[in-house]
């Protein structure tokens, strides 16, 4: 049917436009948003909580470092280490193996205003193919979101372990128990309770952030959207004016949705969890 | 080059003054600072210019989103849900692309004293389109923000004022608003410091830095692809917005001690960073 769209009308142009192998790509790239939340969940809560360990821990330079991280959030834009984290990662990647793949070259890597490594220490190498240039960009941007989100996951899980009642740790040395009994039996178990309002708006402000994946040169949602919205003259096998406003308006449409499904979700997990507990 | 030169060349570029190209090699570090600083401009203007136009109008939403009738409480609830569950990156190239739809005009306005020639075109402009975008967005934010605050104002102290007599408008004005603000304060400041630190996304999205006069991060992200070194650049922006936070946590902090200068010491609301209101 859709061989030549030039013949067609109404609702079957419609259907043959909406299933051109570009919307193809837009459909697939909404499962590349699903796929960084689902990687990149549970590194952020294992950050988040060896952020807030590390901060209450006795020893001094962990602590600091459990500081640093859970305030680094705080003062400097998210963006800013968006944009910073993938790059500085790759460049600290390359230098590493021109360090020891390449030990008998001596330049210096910055070179005026160039940086300059051998060709093997190139990540990926240049002769390697397409997928693996993409699958680096996707893991540098995980990382990105890794690091920065755990870093509000550790401000969240910090403030729920502080939130605990005294009592329950106090009861907890009255039996005799260790301090690592007590934090893995009492602690960090009754902690999830006062973290998960924190931690669901967590949830969604990752959800609103995943967009950015479009500023890492990643090929998402945004990117598809931008191409298959501009205006496409005759010489296209589906000619349209400039629509990059409706397809940021299903866009828009499209995080709303998800917004909704998680807020119904966080409202049954919010009562399952303070099951049994007096307010 | 001198630093005091790279100053006068660069400290008001973002604006359009001084050297109008850009540096392109043998980049000083004085340049980058007069460079991110000068961006830094667009980013306090975004930040100080949609926060008091929001602030009236997130009054009037919050209201609205109280009220007991359906015609103001409906829209109210929707404005916040649009603007809250979508992100603001998608609010901008959405935005934009409507923007630029509209017909390109211009008319002139009487002010009695001045005429002023007013364009269509200017709302594709950042400083119009995007300012448009913050405030709506931050007013929905900040909406929420006090409806929380609303439904938490004492029942006495409304009982206390039906006591005395006061009619509804007094009774808002002296009892109700101000009980409002202070409530809302301690989340209103950490609105106020993520909104600064969202403003960086303005000219990553869809406007464009016309001649290249852009922000903090733009050039920044400028620098560090001209440079191949993100290690300079970004701890650059990075120290002006931590500067840029404390300035507000100061101003807000500020504030937070006259509203609540009545209240017994242990009474009064904490500025603490809590994680409700990021994007």
């Amino acid at each position: 049917m859709c061989a030549d769209p030039s013949t067609l009308e109404g609702l079957n142009w419609w259907l043959c436009y909406l299933t051109t192998v570009k919307h193809m790509n837009l459909y697939t790239s909404v499962f590349t948003v699903l796929l960084l939340l689902a990687i990149v969940t549970p590194c952020i809560l294992a950050l988040g909580f060896g952020g807030a360990v590390a901060k209450r821990s006795a020893l001094m330079p962990v602590r600091w470092v459990g500081m640093g991280y859970t305030s680094m959030v705080r003062g400097v834009p998210d963006i800013v280490f968006f944009m910073f984290v993938p790059i500085a990662l790759d460049q600290v990647f390359e230098m590493i193996r021109h360090k020891v793949l390449c030990s008998d070259v001596t330049d210096p890597i910055w070179q005026g205003n160039d940086f300059v490594v051998c060709d093997i220490a190139k990540l990926p190498l240049n002769a390697a193919p397409q997928w693996q240039h993409d699958a680096y960009g996707f893991i540098l941007a995980v990382i990105a979101f890794a690091i920065v989100f755990g870093a509000f996951a550790a401000n969240v899980i910090d403030g729920a372990l502080k939130a605990v009642p005294k009592g329950q740790l106090e009861a907890g040395e009255a039996v005799g128990m260790t301090k690592r009994q007590i934090f893995t039996r009492i602690h960090a178990p009754q902690m999830w309770r006062y973290a998960l309002p924190g931690l669901s708006n967590l949830w969604m402000i990752l959800l609103k952030a995943t967009p950015l994946l479009f500023l890492l040169g990643i090929e998402d949602v945004v990117y598809w959207a931008r191409e298959l919205g501009g205006a496409k003259t005759s010489r296209f096998a589906y000619p349209h004016t400039d629509w990059r406003l409706g397809y940021f308006l299903a866009l828009l449409v499209f995080y709303l949705f998800l917004t909704w499904i998680s807020e119904k979700v966080f409202d049954r997990l919010k009562l399952r969890f303070g099951a049994g507990v007096a307010i | 080059m001198s630093c005091a030169e790279a100053f006068s060349n660069y400290a008001f570029r973002s604006l359009g003054y001084g050297e109008r190209i850009l540096p392109k090699a043998d980049i000083t570090l004085c340049e980058q600072i007069a460079l991110i600083g000068s961006g830094m401009i667009w980013n306090v203007y975004f930040t100080v210019l949609a926060l008091i136009a929001g602030f009236s109008f997130a009054t009037l939403i919050a209201l609205g989103k109280a009220s007991s009738n359906p015609l103001a409480s409906i829209p109210a609830k929707t404005f916040i849900f649009v603007f809250r569950g979508s992100p603001l990156f998608i609010q901008f190239f959405l935005f934009y692309e409507a923007f630029v739809l509209i017909p390109k005009v211009a008319g002139d306005i009487d002010l009695g004293f001045v005429q002023l020639t007013v364009e269509t075109r200017w709302f594709t402009r950042a400083w119009l389109g995007a300012l448009i975008v913050m405030f709506l967005n931050t007013s929905a934010y900040s909406a929420e923000i006090f409806y929380g605050a609303l439904r938490n104002v004492p029942k006495g102290d409304l009982e206390a004022a039906d006591a005395i007599g006061m009619n509804a408008s007094q009774k808002f004005r002296r009892v109700t608003w101000p009980t409002m603000l202070r409530l809302a304060w301690p989340s209103y400041t950490n609105e106020a410091i993520f909104m600064g630190h969202a403003t960086t996304l303005v000219f990553l999205s869809g406007f464009p830095a016309w001649r290249q006069a852009g922000d903090a991060l733009y050039y920044a992200q400028y620098l560090a692809e001209k440079t191949f070194n993100p290690f300079v650049a970004y701890p650059i922006v990075a120290a002006f917005f931590i500067v840029f936070t404390l300035i507000i946590i100061g101003g807000f902090g500020a504030m937070n001690k006259r509203l609540n200068r009545h209240m017994a010491p242990e009474a009064r609301g904490k500025l603490k960073l809590s994680l409700n209101v990021i994007r």
